[in-house]
């Protein structure tokens, strides 16, 4: 078993890369969209100011994937360095994702991206907008099969451990790629990138609006991410991916600890607005209820029930009990390879295996596990509740809050010119909500995962590589300056060029026609401010 | 036929070698052309017209490298588990040197000051130097064998440190292996630019290349001396069996490395087609005028020479010092019939469309970088 201070600094340095990474990839899969969006209505009406638009947010979207690509490649190669075991033990099941990922999407975006800031000049208009749909494309791709990975960590459905090879092992592709889980998780977490690229076109022309500067531009990129903005935000909250928690006992003890609901209500549950979570004494006080609003969301029905986290640890109980006969029947197939009487016991109790192994905790042999060691590591299927009722509740808000806006947005562009100064101040402080609500949201999903990294499969404390409290150091201290730095370099220049706005493209020269209407300065006679 | 076990693993073998071979090929232009930047481009603008020859395409080109890590995780689990954490502070070192490159290149030219420019140069000459000798450095160790073990759960044990990397016969193949690099960056220099960087390119690329061609003999002659030991299995080998690594037992012997091409000396053809690649781009250099040749050839001797390495080391993949028996095999070391079956289906799906949309954008974006074409570019690096 690895040293629990490894697995810990383990966990820490790839919660910092992953959500660091995940700063720049919501913005990525939003802005391609809105670009190509812009794009073409720039091919079908020939207006060059769509082209301009198309343009300059393509300098930001640059600015935004070179950071976007560059903690990636972290990304890919983290699980064999610091999670050596994970990626042995389900390399087989969870490679594969990642590999379609790269040839599918990976390929398609790098390749079209070189294409789209240096084609200008070299295709034609369709060509040009094929590409950048290409991008895209790509990257929505690339988000499908990342999310179908990590669906398979939620809900590890087409698999089961072969003794033969020590590991787990696909039995059903198919299973794996049509993942209930992962096709909740994809649909909301491309909505929320969706968002993302939305609030940040809507706040940054908001900002344009209120200085009176590029109007044209402003407007028009306003008025296309309100539009865009309200029906992401719809997706992302009415397919929110709380119905995928109906699914699994983990997921469904996540659901447990998000709503901090202890006992098993009569279907259908109330909803806790809010209130204070115990984790000693294992209750929640001061707790505000709606009846039946958890019933309708958690199951889409009236009269199944959500089991509450006393019931469900019950149950892990029973599963790891059953989990030392699997566990048992391994320690025999180790003895005798050919041993029917043990692989028989095994293919019977395989499912349970998982949970045999949370007892390593406490014992070196699960086999002499006592009763209160059994006992303990039940209660360690419960997840932190008090932190994931509250980040939840925070996310919730952040996406009911930004769906006001879009609608309050979409309201006004066709009523009022010009809009209304709340308005676009409100835009413009709306644009971190996003980026809280989607790292909040992972952490929901993660954290809340816990203590499984393989849910029923793999606890996450046996999962990580035998390396020196010194290797570790090394990186974490690596990757936090090197981070940091790039963060700072990446605002700055983020803030360059937004505030020397359209004038950051050049080529102006094409783009008069079209330009200087309605009391607009063209961008031509208006360098950096 | 195709999709028994055995044929996949011998498939998934090559497909392996493949993904390296098209990532030294492709992105190996792009580090070779970053590393002697600095040093073939004198002023800003010379700079700039390096940078830029690589600009529109470096980037699909590092995918072959991000593709090859998520292949070698879905189609040998086991050998990603295990280098990547064994190898796991050099690993460090090329994340670094590879986050500083996309950035470098997007944000080096958005701002004038000579010193913000000059400091990214150098994170570009370290974002193109510092992975080829890593990787060489790797794949020496690969051969010399590293010091790991398995636990019964089949748990990785990695018992190396960074230094212990740092092997002679390790540091001898990180040297040829940024040699290569810098050959083939400078015969893609030659090919896009032209006037005095293209000359500089051409004097740089005639030594590199040459160096190259000394390195690879001695190499050569290294194994044949039998100066550095292999390794040779000794019991049977269940090529359709299950990926159970401790099931086996080999030996290290003299001159084991050379069993492959006595046994079958036809596969000299291997490493004498790397001779060929790297000899004719020495020649390429010299003589000029023959810029894609001298691409073709350089390519070529850097494909061969990776394919040497696999050719050699046969059915050896990652040997074992501490523990011989439990060397990764590619008879023992893939995923399951299925997982490779799966993933055979995607490469053959989608591998023939990466390479036509490649050669699509290499095709528009054909002809030399000039300093007018940037002056006049709004989006060039």
């Amino acid at each position: 078993m690895p040293d629990p201070l490894i697995v810990d600094l383990s966990r820490l340095q790839f919660a910092l890369t992953a959500m660091y990474h995940f700063l720049f990839v919501p913005l990525t899969l939003g802005l391609s969209i809105l670009i190509a969006m812009m794009e073409t209505v720039y091919v079908m009406t020939g207006k060059p100011i769509w082209r301009e638009m198309t343009k300059f947010w393509g300098v930001l979207f640059g600015i935004n994937f070179a950071l976007g690509v560059a903690t990636g490649i972290t990304m890919e190669f983290q699980f064999g360095m610091n999670w050596a075991f994970y990626s042995h033990y389900v390399g087989d099941v969870f490679g594969a994702p990642l590999a379609i990922e790269g040839l599918m999407a990976f390929f398609l975006e790098a390749t079209f991206v070189g294409l789209f800031f240096f084609g200008w000049d070299r295709l034609k208009p369709v060509t040009h907008m094929t590409v950048t749909w290409l991008m895209a494309l790509g990257t929505n791709f690339s988000a499908l099969w990342i999310l179908i990975a990590n669906g398979w960590m939620q809900n590890p459905v087409g698999s089961a451990f072969n003794p033969d090879t020590m590991r787990m092992e696909v039995t059903d592709f198919m299973a794996v790629l049509f993942n209930p889980v992962a096709q909740a998780k994809f649909v909301h977490t491309v909505s929320a990138g969706y968002v993302t690229g939305a609030v940040f076109v809507l706040g940054i022309s908001a900002f344009y609006m209120l200085r009176g500067r590029h109007m044209q531009l402003a407007k028009r990129s306003f008025a296309i991410a309100a539009a865009f903005g309200v029906a992401s935000t719809l997706s992302v909250i009415v397919l929110g991916d709380e119905s995928g928690y109906a699914i699994t006992d983990h997921q469904k003890m996540k659901l447990a600890a998000m709503e901090a609901m202890w006992e098993t209500e009569e279907a259908p549950a109330s909803f806790t607005i809010i209130g204070l979570p115990d984790m000693e004494a294992r209750e929640t006080h001061l707790a505000i209820h709606v009846p039946w609003v958890m019933g309708l969301i958690g199951t889409r029905s009236f009269d199944t029930q959500i089991p509450g986290i006393y019931d469900l640890v019950d149950h892990a109980e029973d599963r790891i009990r059953n989990g030392l006969y699997a566990w048992d029947a391994l320690e025999a197939i180790k003895a005798d390879r050919a041993s029917p009487a043990a692989r028989e016991q095994f293919a019977q109790y395989q499912d349970d295996l998982g949970y045999a192994k949370l007892l390593l905790k406490y014992t070196e042999d699960p086999m002499a596990a006592t009763e209160e060691q059994i006992r303990a590591a039940a209660w360690d299927t419960v997840p932190h509740v008090p932190s994931l009722f509250f980040t939840f509740r925070v996310m919730v808000l952040s996406g009911v809050l930004l769906l006001g806006l879009f609608v309050a947005a979409l309201w006004m562009i066709s009523r009022e010119d010009p809009l209304p100064r709340w308005l676009l101040h409100l835009s413009v402080w709306s644009i971190p909500v996003p980026w809280i609500a989607m790292e909040i949201g992972w952490f929901v999903a993660e954290f809340g995962r816990q203590p499984w990294v393989i849910e029923g499969v793999l606890p996450t404390f046996l999962a990580a590589s035998n390396l020196t409290l010194l290797d570790i150091a090394i990186t974490i201290t690596g990757f936090t300056l090197v981070y940091g730095i790039l963060a700072v370099i990446e605002v700055r220049l983020m803030l360059a060029a937004i505030s020397k706005g359209p004038a950051v493209v050049d080529a102006i020269d094409d783009l008069v026609p079209g330009m200087g209407e309605g009391g607009n300065r063209t961008p031509a006679l208006t360098p950096a401010e | 036929m195709l999709f028994d076990y055995e044929v996949l693993r011998l498939i998934w073998w090559a497909l392996l070698g493949i993904l390296l071979i098209g990532f030294a090929v492709t992105d190996g232009f792009d580090m070779g052309a970053a590393a002697l930047m600095p040093f073939i481009g004198k002023r800003d603008e010379e700079r700039r017209v390096i940078i830029n020859t690589v600009g529109p395409v470096w980037e699909g080109n590092q995918v072959w490298f991000i593709l090859g890590g998520g292949a070698i995780f879905a189609a040998w689990p086991a050998l990603y588990a295990l280098s990547f954490s064994g190898f796991y502070l050099a690993m460090f070192i090329v994340l670094f040197a590879l986050i500083l490159r996309p950035v470098a290149f997007k944000y080096r030219s958005k701002r004038d000051g000579a010193k913000w420019r000059r400091n990214w140069d150098w994170a570009l000459f370290i974002s193109g130097a510092v992975p080829p000798v890593i990787f060489g450095v790797a794949v020496g160790n690969a051969m010399v064998g590293v010091p790991f073990y398995y636990t019964d759960e089949l748990r990785p044990m990695y018992e190396g440190t960074l230094f212990g990397l740092l092997n002679p016969a390790a540091l001898f193949c990180g040297i040829v292996s940024i040699a290569m690099i810098l050959m083939h960056g400078a015969a893609w220099i030659v090919l896009k630019t032209e006037g005095e960087i293209a000359a500089r390119a051409r004097r740089i690329g005639f030594y590199a290349a040459l160096a190259s061609v000394v390195l690879f003999a001695l190499g050569g002659a290294i194994l044949s001396f039998g100066w550095l030991g292999g390794y040779v299995l000794t019991s049977t080998a269940d090529w359709a069996g299950p990926s159970y690594p401790l099931a086996k037992s080999v030996e290290v012997a003299r001159g084991a490395w050379l069993a492959n091409y006595m046994n079958v000396p036809l596969l000299a053809i291997v490493p004498a087609l790397g001779f060929i690649g790297l000899a004719g781009a020495a020649v390429g250099f010299k003589t000029g005028g023959v810029e894609r040749l001298t691409l073709l050839a350089s390519g070529t001797g850097v494909a061969f020479i990776i394919a040497t390495v696999g050719v050699t080391m046969f059915p050896f993949i990652l040997p074992s010092t501490i523990m011989p028996d439990h060397s990764l095999m590619v008879f023992d070391a893939s995923s399951s019939r299925n997982t490779l079956r799966n993933m055979l289906i995607s490469v053959i799906i989608f591998l023939p469309l990466i390479l036509g949309y490649t050669a699509w954008v290499f095709h528009v974006m054909r002809g030399k970088v000039t300093e007018d074409g940037i002056a006049k570019s709004s989006h060039a690096y």
